[in-house]
């Protein structure tokens, strides 16, 4: 049952975007008997619609409105309009994610405190702690049926973990296993179990990994109180005179623009597009961009220190058969600096198809170098190295100067530099990969370069003091209360884990928020 | 229009190619037959038939495709596949058809009164290639190959990769965990 809700209707709480954040918190808001419209900017496709191909399934579900790029980052090389590999459609980035779902650390949430002042980067605390988090952790955990908790088993190794379990167990490391997967390894929730089909990366045809598409979604959709637009792009957020949101414009699936009135506006359309639409909404009164009274919108972006290695053997691995990522090393996601840089990485089983092999493996490489690799193909083991990089004021996302998409809205620029951090820490996950592999017998190892971004972070970051970030410890923007920030784009800093889990937690916690600051008329 | 046919082979055919219609390939890999406007492969059975560029232009495309990505494993076919884009592309932009022309006797001007096919081992082709590496010529065609070749479902099972795994129940039954060697 879907609720239609009137553009005029000022009392419901907009949404923009449906992924992790958004999704989430339209179904908690909508189970406490909130009225909720997600404006949605991609279409909806059900799970049976995914397609097993990895270019077919890019044109379904990719976020591939133009984008620039700038910085010394290789993306901006081989990807200069491709800064990040997201997805626009009813879901988000949850259609695509792997599934990883494991917590913070504690020092994670204190990385000033704990790493100290590092010149340039602009390191802050949390203004929440994992204590405060653990119970929304917790919650998250049992939403999306977290494997290996709430004594949900594991789930089988493939061929591609059984490699790096080998290799883990010869360099000694300690905690390897088919990680915290929110990928069930049995029916649970409606949803099934994992058929080991691979291609998580172009969502679940089996609806097996969580996603709010068929998890958060319909469930909301069923109280009444929630109400998905897809195909509805989010161009401007208005004000009144006395600084409250009072409702989003946007271009609906005919290029018409709409208004829909709201009583509260959160917005969660990934680091790229929440902080674009915060500046995009600058007024006479907020001539820098909503929220923005600290300058940090769309500043501190993060990606996660990423990188590849895979593993050619003598014999053959088939990699791409099963969980494209279901066995993780955790041993080096401790904060160590005697490794030569501060934070740690998580080394994540990966896999690509053949055709995004050869898109990924060496942009712009040719020649026999390149494709002797590619020619042993079905005898590679992939893993993806996913560490903290540090937050930058000068990594960020500004909106065009001309460049303008199809609705009139300025694009936006990602610009990017490593740290000299990330730098050391990518090395030594590369090290550390490649004698993984030989360990276990390869022949030769490819040290590869980052994708695109998937875990985009921190330009609308979380702050204790209003002057240091855009939002409050609820995601609430320290300058206008009734606008609240629901997506990757709060976190402070990136930790080295995979974000979906932190992102549902947050959403958890907040609709508990917004819902007290409801009943009591603060907002 | 441009179409990959399969064709009979050559001598089953009428007889008779002249000699005028042939081109040769350099030294290495089968031999590709230029007649009319058509590349034919008389060994492999497919042709290639070309509107907006001259067949021996996409003869050396064909043989610049294998240079870059050299997969000796995989037919000529499947390389003449991957640049037959550039000839429907050329048929609807003029630029096009001129980057692509003048690319290819730029690069035959660099190889020696030969040209480029005449050079005879891959790493002689390959030096000229890495002189023109950054033009938007090479460029275009590498670019083209990255989907052009290793998206055809055909060249996958050569490389060992299964594709689609959703509607045989994916791998739970068949091998998903079947590694013996460790």
């Amino acid at each position: 049952m879907t609720a239609p809700f009137d553009l005029k209707n000022d009392g419901v709480v907009v949404i923009i975007g449906s992924g992790a954040g958004g999704g989430t918190l339209g179904n908690e808001l909508a189970q406490k008997g909130i009225d909720v419209v997600i404006l949605e900017a991609g279409a909806r496709h059900e799970y049976q619609d995914f397609i097993n191909d990895e270019w077919d399934s890019f044109a379904q579900l990719a976020w591939t409105d133009k984008r620039t790029t700038s910085g010394d980052w290789r993306v901006a090389k081989d990807f200069p309009n491709l800064p990040a590999w997201i997805v626009k459609a009813v879901g988000g980035s949850t259609a695509h994610w792997a599934g990883a779902s494991l917590r913070f650390q504690e020092h994670e949430f204190k990385t000033l405190s704990t790493y100290g002042k590092l010149e340039g980067a602009n390191l802050l605390d949390w203004p929440i702690t994992l204590a405060e988090l653990e119970p929304y952790y917790a919650k998250a955990e049992d939403r999306l049926g977290v494997t290996l908790t709430n004594n949900i088993p594991g789930l089988p190794g493939n061929n591609n973990f059984k490699v790096m379990k080998a290799g883990a167990d010869k360099l000694g490391y300690k905690e390897c296993h088919t990680g915290r997967m929110a990928i069930n390894s049995e029916p649970r929730d409606d949803r099934n179990a994992c058929q080991q089909t691979g291609f998580c990366f172009q969502g679940c045809k089996w609806g097996a990994k969580w996603s709010t598409l068929y998890s958060e979604i319909p469930k909301g959709e069923a109280t009444g109180h929630l109400e998905v637009r897809p195909n509805a792009m989010a161009i401007n957020i208005n004000h009144d005179a006395s600084g409250k949101v009072t409702g989003v414009v946007y271009a609906d699936k005919d290029g018409r623009l709409r208004e829909q009135k709201a009583r509260i506006v959160a917005v969660a359309g990934n680091s790229i597009e929440s902080p674009r639409l915060l500046l995009n909404s600058a007024s006479s009164q907020f001539p820098d961009g909503l929220a923005n009274s600290s300058g940090q919108v769309g500043k501190n972006y993060m990606r996660h220190t990423t990188g590849s290695v895979y593993g050619i053997f003598d014999k053959p691995v088939h990699m791409y058969r099963g969980t494209t990522m279901a066995g993780i090393i955790r041993d080096e996601a401790r904060n160590d600096p005697s490794r030569g840089f501060v934070g740690g990485y998580e080394l994540e089983t990966l896999s690509l198809g053949l055709p995004f092999m050869a898109a990924f493996l060496n942009p712009g490489g040719w020649g026999r170098s390149f494709t002797t690799a590619l020619d042993h193909y079905d005898h590679m083991a992939g893993m993806w190295i996913v560490g903290e990089d540090m937050p930058r004021e000068e990594n960020r996302i500004t909106l065009h100067a001309d460049m303008k998409d199809e609705h009139g809205m300025p694009v936006a620029d990602v610009h990017f530099d490593d740290h000299s951090n990330d730098t050391a820490m990518r090395n030594h996950a590369y090290k550390q990969g490649s004698a993984l592999y030989e360990a276990v017998g390869a022949t030769r190892t490819l040290p590869t370069p980052p994708y695109p971004s998937t875990h985009n972070l921190g330009t609308n970051r979380m702050s204790e003091k209003a002057a240091d970030g855009v939002v409050n410890k609820h995601g609430q923007a320290h300058d206008i209360k009734n606008l609240f920030v629901s997506d990757g784009s709060q976190f402070t800093t990136g930790g080295a884990e995979n974000p979906t889990l932190t992102i549902v937690s947050l959403a958890i916690r907040q609709a508990e928020y917004i819902a007290g600051q409801m009943s009591a008329k603060s907002i | 229009m441009v179409t990959i046919y399969e064709s009979k082979p050559v001598h089953e055919k009428k007889p008779g190619l002249s000699r005028r219609e042939l081109l040769k390939r350099g030294g290495v890999g089968a031999l590709l037959v230029i007649s009319g406007s058509a590349v034919i492969s008389p060994e492999h059975a497919w042709g290639l038939e070309t509107s907006a560029l001259k067949p021996e232009t996409m003869a050396t495309l064909i043989q610049m495709a294998r240079d870059i990505y050299p997969h000796d494993q995989v037919p000529d076919k499947y390389y003449a596949i991957a640049v037959k884009a550039h000839d429907e592309q050329a048929g609807k932009d003029l630029a096009h058809k001129d980057l692509i022309e003048k690319g290819v006797a730029d690069l035959d001007l660099k190889s020696g009164k030969d040209g480029y096919t005449g050079l005879g081992w891959e790493e002689q082709r390959v030096a000229v290639l890495r002189d023109i590496q950054d033009t938007p010529f090479f460029q275009a065609v590498r670019g083209g190959l990255v989907v052009g070749l290793y998206n055809q479902k055909q060249v996958w099972p050569i490389f060992g990769y299964e594709g689609e795994s959703y509607s045989k129940g994916g791998y739970m039954a068949r091998g998903f965990d079947d590694i013996e060697w460790l």
